[in-house]
């Protein structure tokens, strides 16, 4: 059996074929459409969730997944809302892992390392095994960025970890036990807030939300009915779409608001 | 010249007088200090068991680093850094069988086989610049300056990776004649001060952190030249403790041997950070016009 | 800080104050074993000279001193060796390993002693429990080493 899956208006995306093949749920072995992300699988499957579902779009962070699959060694992972059932796959979520997480004051925290360190002391038990590299669904190299602040690097430290969804996953792995993410968040708000230099265009944009440069707009957005709402979604004269692959220089013809 | 060079956690933070003093002199020698683009801490310390090789992991991915920049020699400043690679690095050659389970083990690396060399910056200086070019290079000679050398632990034990023969070990005696200062023989240039157990054992390491002291102090040393930060730490920064509480009677100054050769070169006193070593460090070398006084 | 669980002092100079029963059930050959496992060295070829203890710059404070250590170890007293201080003071300098007229390797052995505690899952040193003020001034080289040779 094989249908089409309309995606948008006129575009077909993809041809989806449902082939049922076994999955393994906590042990337990169900038949699902092979097509299914593993979330969707483990709905299909009878499951609901009211923990370990967010965003179902691969930001949330909250559907972390560990599986293996038959014949191999190796723990695999992702993120159940983004990932694609395999035939045999063994897989739990573990969408909460118990982190230590420090609470600190921001306006009393100073921008140095040593806040860090004094907020998260068992960071100086990393022994670099990888391990936390290695199962990030995000690609995010983890091991680097602790190494980073180890050694103050914030700057670094705030680049390497700026894909991190905060599923936690590189702390269930840690040899150190440790949670990375935590500390890393707790370094970028620092550098974010405190180190990297502000934008200079940022605050004039707020001066001029402040000054009222967008109130008329708005005002008009909130008294349009829905048809109206839906043209100017919609349309592609209404609203000027920014094209795939457009280069950085890339400005509406329309710049009333910038 | 350039060398490969692995800089360690405390040499970006408490350390940075080691660190810039170190780039700056050997840049006025025409060497060219090229950190590693990717590093990770070294550990500090070594495992002393067959069976724990997970703490090998952390220097012997630090070595894998430099053999994928290319380099055939790391040279490290860091006592601490530098006997953590050196004894992974004999690991890795030395041991098939321990080499290969860490190699399987870091699946995600290139294999290692202990092709880099791990060298101290000390040695380097005797080996690549030569006691003559560097007597040549010093515009300010430290004369007068009674320097007693501190090599401490890490730099000579155990005897496998030590920069020279602990007994009759030469190098740090000559850098120091070399930059023209008066070599004090320091009959505790071996001893341990303490190390990590500064924290866990706080009164142990002060005791005998004063008890080496004191040995330099004896024999008439103006300061105590050391390239460790951990040791500068218990020596330096906790010296008040030994004066009051642990029976020093008086106070040494201590000093990086990096920031010894940046002055003894005529480098600009700036970049010697003294706001972060002993505070008499500073005020020692404007008493002897080595370095000119700052208005604060 | 804590050093944990040290149940009672034994003294440095404990031959002139402590009786310790040895016979054939106290000697725990398992413990002896293990130790030279781990360390690869040979407990036997210690010679009880006390070169070690001469030369250790923590000695002062620790309950037994190395040699002791060595002596006990060699009897199998597990749990006296493993009760006391001495492998948590050692700062793994390596001044007995160089200066052993044996050619024995203290630090590994003391090493050996520290995992067979630590890899129950005990820790000698709690790292949230090290003083804000030492963090602000201390290398991290010192946190490194610190709890990589006395955290599990
Ligand atoms: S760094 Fe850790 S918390 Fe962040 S995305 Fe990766 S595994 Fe998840
Ligand atoms: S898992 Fe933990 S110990 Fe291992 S590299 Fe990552 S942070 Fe370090
Ligand atoms: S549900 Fe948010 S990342 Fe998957």
């Amino acid at each position: 059996m094989s249908t089409t899956a309309p995606i948008g208006e006129d575009k077909i995306v993809a041809k989806v074929t449902s082939k049922h093949v076994p999955i393994y749920v906590m042990g337990k072995r169900y038949d699902v459409p092979d097509s299914l992300t593993i979330m969707k699988a483990m709905e299909y499957a009878g499951y609901k969730f009211i923990r370990g579902c967010g965003c179902r779009g691969g930001i949330c962070g909250a559907c972390g997944t560990v599986y293996k699959k038959p014949d191999d060694y190796k723990i695999h992972v992702g993120l159940a809302c983004q990932t694609v059932v395999q035939e045999g796959m063994h897989l739990t979520q573990i969408p909460f892992y118990p982190a230590t997480r420090t609470v600190f004051d921001y306006e009393q925290t100073p921008a140095v390392a040593e806040a860090v360190f004094k907020a998260y002391p068992e960071l100086f038990r990393c022994v670099a095994c990888n391990a936390c590299t290695k199962i990030c669904p995000m690609d995010v190299p983890v091991m680097d960025y602790v190494a980073a602040i180890k050694r103050g690097d914030f700057e670094k430290a705030t680049e390497l970890s700026f894909d991190c969804i905060q599923c936690g996953l590189c702390a269930s792995r840690c040899m150190a036990e440790m949670a990375q993410y935590h500390i890393a968040q707790m370094v970028r708000r620092i550098y974010g807030g405190k180190i990297k230099p502000k934008a200079t265009h940022l605050a004039v944009m707020v001066d001029n939300v402040k000054a009222g440069k967008f109130k008329d707009g708005l005002e008009q957005l909130k008294k349009a009915d829905v048809a109206t709402l839906k043209q100017l979604y919609m349309s592609k004269d209404a609203r000027e779409i920014e094209p795939n692959m457009s280069e950085d220089e890339w400005v509406p013809t329309n710049n009333a608001y910038l | 010249m350039k060398v490969s060079y692995y800089p360690g956690c405390t040499l970006k933070t408490k350390a940075r007088n080691l660190e810039d003093t170190a780039i700056g002199a050997l840049a006025v020698l025409g060497v060219e200090l090229v950190e590693l683009p990717r590093w990770n801490c070294c550990g500090a310390v070594t495992s002393l068991a067959q069976d724990d090789l997970l703490h090998m992991l952390a220097p012997v991915r630090d070595l894998i680093r430099a053999k994928e920049q290319g380099s055939d020699k790391l040279v490290t400043i860091c006592s601490m850094c530098y006997n953590t690679l050196a004894r992974a690095n004999l690991l890795m050659r030395n041991d098939a069988e321990k080499r290969d389970a860490l190699n399987r083990f870091m699946d995600e690396e290139p294999d290692y086989a202990g092709e880099v060399e791990v060298i101290h910056l000390l040695n380097f200086i005797r080996d690549e610049v030569g006691w003559d070019k560097l007597r040549a290079a010093v515009r300010r000679p430290l004369t007068g300056l009674r320097v007693a050398p501190y090599y401490g632990c890490t730099l000579v034990r155990p005897a496998e990776v030590a920069i020279e023969p602990a007994v009759d070990a030469t190098v740090f005696e000559k850098f120091i004649e070399a930059l023209g200062a008066q070599l004090v023989h320091n009959p505790g240039a071996f001893d341990c001060c303490g190390s990590y157990q500064i924290l866990s054992h706080p009164k142990q390491a002060l005791a005998a952190s004063a008890e080496l002291l004191g040995k330099a102090k004896n024999k008439g040393a103006d300061v105590l030249a050391l390239s460790c930060p951990l040791c500068d730490y218990n020596l330096g920064k906790r010296q008040n403790e030994l004066v009051a509480d642990h029976g020093l009677e008086s106070k040494l100054p201590t000093i990086y041997f990096t920031q010894l050769l940046a002055v003894a070169l005529g480098l600009d006193s700036s970049l010697c950070h003294f706001e972060l070593n002993h505070e008499g460090t500073r005020s020692l070398l404007e008493e002897r016009n080595l370095i000119s006084t700052v208005a604060v | 800080m804590r050093h944990g669980f040290a149940p009672g002092r034994i003294c440095s100079h404990w031959e002139d104050q402590m009786r310790i029963l040895i016979n054939g059930r106290t000697v725990d050959e398992d413990f002896i074993e293990r130790v030279e496992e781990i360390s690869e060295q040979n407990i036997k070829r210690c010679m009880q000279c006390g070169t070690c203890s001469a030369s250790c710059p923590m000695e002062a404070d620790m309950d037994l001193s190395p040699r002791v250590v060595m002596h006990f170890t060699q009897m199998g007293l597990r749990d006296v060796v493993q009760g006391a201080n001495t492998v948590w003071i050692c700062a793994s300098c390596h001044t007995c390993e160089a200066r052993c007229p044996r050619g024995v390797d203290l630090p590994k052995i003391m090493e050996a002693i520290r995992l067979l505690t630590l890899r129950k899952n005990k820790d000698a040193v709690d790292p949230r429990q090290l003083e804000a003020t030492v963090i602000d001034e201390a290398p991290q080289a010192a946190m490194v080493g610190c709890f990589r040779k006395l955290t599990a």
